[in-house]
C-alpha cells in the first residue's frame, strides 16, 4: 500500500499536488519579477524599439502620391507601364493637380518627384499653377503646358511613386536606382557616394579601435601595476578628459592642429618645417581620426584596467620563476587574460565610432566625413527623411551583422566590462 | 500610423532643433524672430527689433539659424510652431509656400511709401511673393587678404581659380550654389548663359571640372560668420562670403580685406511666417513696421545690404552707397541667383556635390 501511495502525486499540506503548488508559486514570482522590470521594459520599447521600427519603416514608406493624388495613383497602379498611360490618367492627374495646387499640398508631390527625376519640381508646380486656372483640363492642355508630360519617363516615375511602399530609398542608399523600365541599375558614377562612405566609416572605425587598443593597453597596464597613489593620479588624468565636454575637446584639437595652430607654430619655430610647409592636420581624415581616438580612449582604458586589476601578479612571477623570459611570460600568461578587456573595449569603441557624428562634422572637413554626417544632412538640410531613414536602417543592419560576426569569432560571453 | 510616423519624425528634428536653439524661455507674448546671426542679426536688432519693442512694448527674442526649411518644416509638421517670423532666401520662400508650410501674407497691409506710392509698386519687382515680404538684397562675393598679396591683387572671378598666380587656400561655402556659377564664369561662360549651361549635364561636368582645379586648396565653410574669421586667422587667403559680413569685418573691425564685386551672385532675404504660428497679429505688425521705407533704410546703417523698397534708396547714407551690392559700379557683372533653377536642381546637384567632395 505504501508503495502505491508513493507512486501517486506528492501532496502538500493542503492536499494540492506539490508540483502544481510549486508551479503556482513560481508563476507568482515570475509575475512579480515582470512587474519590477516592467517600467524599464516599457521605457525601452517606447524610446528605443518603437522609434527604430518607425525609422526602418519610413525608409520604405511612400505615401505622398497615393494620398495627395489618390485617383491618379489608382489608375497608374492598374496601368501596365508601357509607353504612355490612357487619357483618363492625364485627365485625372490634371484635375487632382489643380485641386492640390489650391490646397497647397502639391509642393510635397513636387519635392517627392524631384528626388527621383531632377528638374521635375518646377514641372509640377508650374503645371499646378496653370491647371488651377483651367475649367476642365484635358490631355492636350497638360502636354501644352510642358512637353515632358508626353514623355514615358515622367509617367513611369509617377507610376513607381503611386505605390504606397517603395524600395527606392534603400536602393538610393546603396547607390542604385530604377531606370525607365523599372529595372534596378547603378547610379551614374558622378552621383555614387554612399557605398564608399559606408566602407570608409567601417574602415575608420576599425582604425580608431585599433589605435585605441595600442594606446590604451600600456596606460591601463601602468595603472594596474603601479602603487595605488600613482595609479589614482593616472586614473584622474584619464577621467578628466572623459568628464570634459565633447565640444570643448574637439575645439581644443582645432586650436592645436590647425595650420596656424599651436603644433604647426612649434614645428615652424623649431625649424623642422618652413613657413610655407605648414602641415594640414585638421579638416581632413587625420583630424577626424586624431580627435576621435582621443575622445574614445577612456572607453578602452577603463574596461582594460578593470580586467588587468583582477590579474594576480603571482602568475607572472610564477611564469618567470619557471624560466620564461619577460616577453614570453607577458605574451603567454598575461596577455591572454586581458583579452576579455580588449574585447569589451573594442566593441564599445567600435560601436560608438561607427555612429559618430559631431566630431567628424567639426574637424572632418571634406574627406573626414562619415555616414552619420550624411544621415544628419538628409534629416536637416535636404529634408529627404526617407533616404535618411534608409541610410540609418542599413547602418543598423550593418552593426547587427558585425556584432553577430564578433560573437561567432570572439564570443560575447568572453567579454568583461569590469 | 502614417500620422504617427510623420509626427515622430518631425518631433526628432524639432527636438534636435530645440536643443540646438534652446535660448532663454520666451516671455509672455514675445515674438521669436529667427535670422542668420552675427552682424546681420545685429543690424536687424538695431534697425527693427529695438524700435519695435520701444514703440509697442512687445519683447522680441532673436534666434539664429543657418538657413533652409528643415526646422520650419519640423515645427509645422509636429504642430508646435515656436517661431513667429523667419528670415529666408528667395528659393526657400517659394518652395515653402508651394509645400504649404508658410502662411500667405496679404500685401495690401504693407504701408505705402511716404509719397503715397502703394507698397506693391514701391517694392522692387519679385521681392513680394505670395508668402513672403522682401527686406534686403544681399550678395555672395569674394574677398582677399590684402596683406597676402602685396604686389598683384586679384581683380576678377578667374583669379579665384588661379592658384598659380594667387597662391593660398580658398574658403568657399560648402554648397553647390554660387560655386558652380562661378566655376562656369571663370571658365568663360557669359553671365547671361550661366544657368542655361548649368542646366545641361555637360555644363555641370564643366563646372565640376573647373572646381577640380582648386579642390585641394579649398577649406569649406557653412555659417556666414565663418569666412571673415577664416580670413582673419590666416587660414585662407581668399574667401567667398556675404558682402555685409565682409563690410563689417573691413570697416568695423578694420581688417585688411578687399572685396571683389566681379561676378557677385545676388539674392534676397525675405520674412516668412511658418504655418500655424502663434501671435499672428503682433507678427504682422512687426512685418509692416520692419519693411516700411524708413526702417529698411535704417538697416543699411548697420550692414551693407541694399533695401528692397525704391523709396528707401535716397535715405541710405551717402557713405554707405558705394558698398551696396546694387551700387552701379558693383552691379556691372552681377548675376541674380536663379531660384527656379535651384528649386529644380538642388537635390541632384547637392548629391553630386557631396559625392564630389567625398572623393
Amino acid at each position: 500500500m505504501a508503495q502505491v501511495e508513493a507512486s501517486g502525486p506528492m501532496l502538500d499540506a493542503a492536499g494540492v499536488p506539490l508540483k502544481a503548488s510549486l508551479a503556482r508559486a513560481e508563476r507568482r514570482n515570475r509575475l512579480k519579477a515582470l512587474g519590477l522590470v516592467f517600467p524599464l521594459l516599457a521605457f525601452i520599447l517606447i524610446t528605443f524599439v518603437y522609434p527604430i521600427a518607425l525609422m526602418v519603416f519610413r525608409g520604405v514608406d511612400n505615401p505622398t502620391v497615393s494620398t495627395i493624388l489618390p485617383k491618379t495613383a489608382e489608375i497608374l497602379r492598374a496601368w501596365d507601364g508601357n509607353g504612355l498611360p490612357g487619357d483618363e490618367a492625364f485627365v485625372s492627374l490634371a484635375g487632382e493637380f489643380a485641386f492640390a495646387s489650391k490646397e497647397r499640398t502639391l509642393g510635397k508631390v513636387a519635392t517627392r518627384l524631384n528626388y527621383e527625376l531632377a528638374g521635375s519640381r518646377s514641372l509640377v508646380t508650374k503645371s499646378g499653377r496653370k491647371l488651377k486656372k483651367l475649367e476642365a483640363p484635358t490631355k492636350e492642355d497638360l502636354v501644352e503646358i510642358d512637353k515632358r508630360w508626353s514623355q514615358p519617363e515622367t509617367w513611369s516615375v509617377l507610376k513607381r511613386l503611386a505605390e504606397p511602399y517603395t524600395f527606392a530609398y534603400y536602393l538610393a542608399a546603396i547607390d542604385k536606382t530604377y531606370d525607365v523600365d523599372g529595372t534596378v541599375v547603378d547610379q551614374p558614377e558622378s552621383r555614387q557616394i554612399y557605398v564608399a562612405l559606408f566602407m570608409r566609416t567601417l574602415w575608420v572605425s576599425l582604425l580608431i579601435t585599433g589605435l585605441c587598443v595600442l594606446l590604451a593597453y600600456p596606460i591601463a597596464y601602468l595603472m594596474a601595476i603601479l602603487p595605488t597613489k600613482t595609479s589614482n593620479l593616472l586614473m584622474i588624468m584619464v577621467l578628466l578628459p572623459f568628464w570634459t565636454s565633447l565640444l570643448v575637446r574637439t575645439s581644443s584639437w582645432i586650436v592645436l592642429l590647425q595650420t596656424e595652430g599651436v603644433l604647426n607654430d612649434i614645428l615652424v619655430w623649431t625649424g623642422i618645417i618652413g613657413e610655407d610647409g605648414r602641415i594640414q592636420m585638421i579638416y581632413n581624415m587625420t583630424g577626424t581620426v586624431v580627435a576621435m581616438v582621443h575622445i574614445l580612449l577612456p572607453f578602452m582604458v577603463l574596461p582594460l584596467f578593470s580586467v588587468m586589476k583582477t590579474i594576480s601578479p603571482t602568475y607572472m612571477r610564477a611564469a618567470k620563476s619557471l624560466g620564461a623570459t619577460p616577453a614570453r611570460a607577458f605574451w603567454t600568461v598575461y596577455f591572454p587574460q586581458t583579452v576579455p578587456g580588449i574585447g569589451a573595449g573594442s566593441i564599445l569603441v567600435f560601436i560608438l565610432a561607427i555612429g559618430y557624428y559631431i566630431t567628424p562634422a567639426l574637424v572632418g572637413g571634406r574627406t573626414g566625413q562619415l555616414i552619420s554626417n550624411f544621415i544628419a544632412y538628409h534629416m536637416q538640410q535636404s529634408l529627404n527623411w526617407g533616404l535618411a531613414a534608409a541610410l540609418g536602417g542599413i547602418l543598423l543592419a550593418g552593426v547587427l551583422a558585425l556584432y553577430w560576426i564578433y560573437n561567432r569569432l570572439v564570443g560575447i560571453d568572453n567579454m568583461k566590462l569590469g | 500610423m502614417k500620422t504617427i510616423i510623420k509626427y515622430t519624425g518631425a518631433a526628432v528634428v524639432a527636438l534636435s532643433a530645440a536643443v540646438y536653439a534652446a535660448g532663454p524661455a520666451a516671455a509672455a507674448d514675445a515674438l521669436t524672430i529667427v535670422s542668420w546671426g552675427g552682424a546681420y542679426t545685429k543690424s536687424q536688432v538695431e534697425a527693427y527689433h529695438k524700435p519695435f519693442t520701444a514703440k509697442t512694448g512687445t519683447p522680441i527674442n532673436s534666434e539664429d539659424y543657418n538657413g533652409g526649411l528643415a526646422q520650419v518644416r519640423a515645427q509645422v509638421e509636429a504642430g508646435n510652431v515656436t517661431w513667429n517670423l523667419v528670415d529666408v532666401e528667395l528659393s526657400d520662400a517659394i518652395r515653402g509656400c508651394d509645400e504649404g508650410i508658410l502662411e500667405p501674407i496679404d500685401h495690401s497691409i504693407l504701408p505705402a511709401a511716404p509719397d503715397g506710392t502703394p507698397a506693391t509698386e514701391d517694392f522692387i519687382e519679385n521681392t513680394l511673393t505670395e508668402c513672403a515680404v522682401g527686406e534686403i538684397v544681399w550678395s555672395t562675393v569674394f574677398a582677399f587678404d590684402a596683406s597676402k598679396y602685396p604686389d598683384a591683387k586679384p581683380t576678377a572671378i578667374g583669379d579665384l581659380f588661379d592658384t598659380a598666380k594667387f597662391p593660398g587656400k580658398r574658403g568657399l561655402r560648402k554648397s553647390p550654389k554660387v560655386n558652380l556659377e562661378w566655376a562656369l564664369m571663370a571658365d568663360g561662360v557669359p553671365l547671361e548663359q550661366v544657368y542655361e549651361v548649368l542646366g545641361t549635364p555637360e555644363g555641370v561636368d564643366r563646372a565640376f571640372a573647373k572646381l577640380d582645379t582648386i579642390k585641394d586648396d579649398v577649406i569649406w565653410w557653412e555659417a556666414g560668420a565663418q569666412p571673415p574669421q577664416m580670413l582673419a586667422d590666416g587660414e585662407v587667403s581668399i574667401a567667398s562670403a556675404y558682402n555685409g559680413r565682409l563690410f563689417n569685418a573691413i570697416f568695423t573691425e578694420k581688417k585688411p580685406f578687399e572685396i571683389i564685386w566681379d561676378g557677385q551672385v545676388w539674392d534676397l532675404d525675405l520674412w516668412v511666417i511658418p504655418k500655424g504660428a502663434k501671435n499672428m497679429e503682433a507678427t504682422l505688425d512687426f512685418v509692416k513696421f520692419s519693411t516700411d521705407t524708413q526702417r529698411l533704410a535704417d538697416q543699411s546703417k548697420w550692414i551693407s545690404y541694399g533695401p528692397v523698397r525704391k523709396s528707401s534708396f535716397p535715405l541710405v547714407a551717402e557713405d554707405m552707397q558705394p558698398h551696396m551690392p546694387t551700387a552701379p559700379d558693383n552691379f556691372k557683372t552681377a548675376l541674380q541667383n536663379d531660384y527656379e533653377f535651384w528649386a529644380d536642381h538642388t537635390d541632384e546637384l547637392n548629391e553630386r556635390f557631396a559625392a564630389w567632395l567625398a572623393k
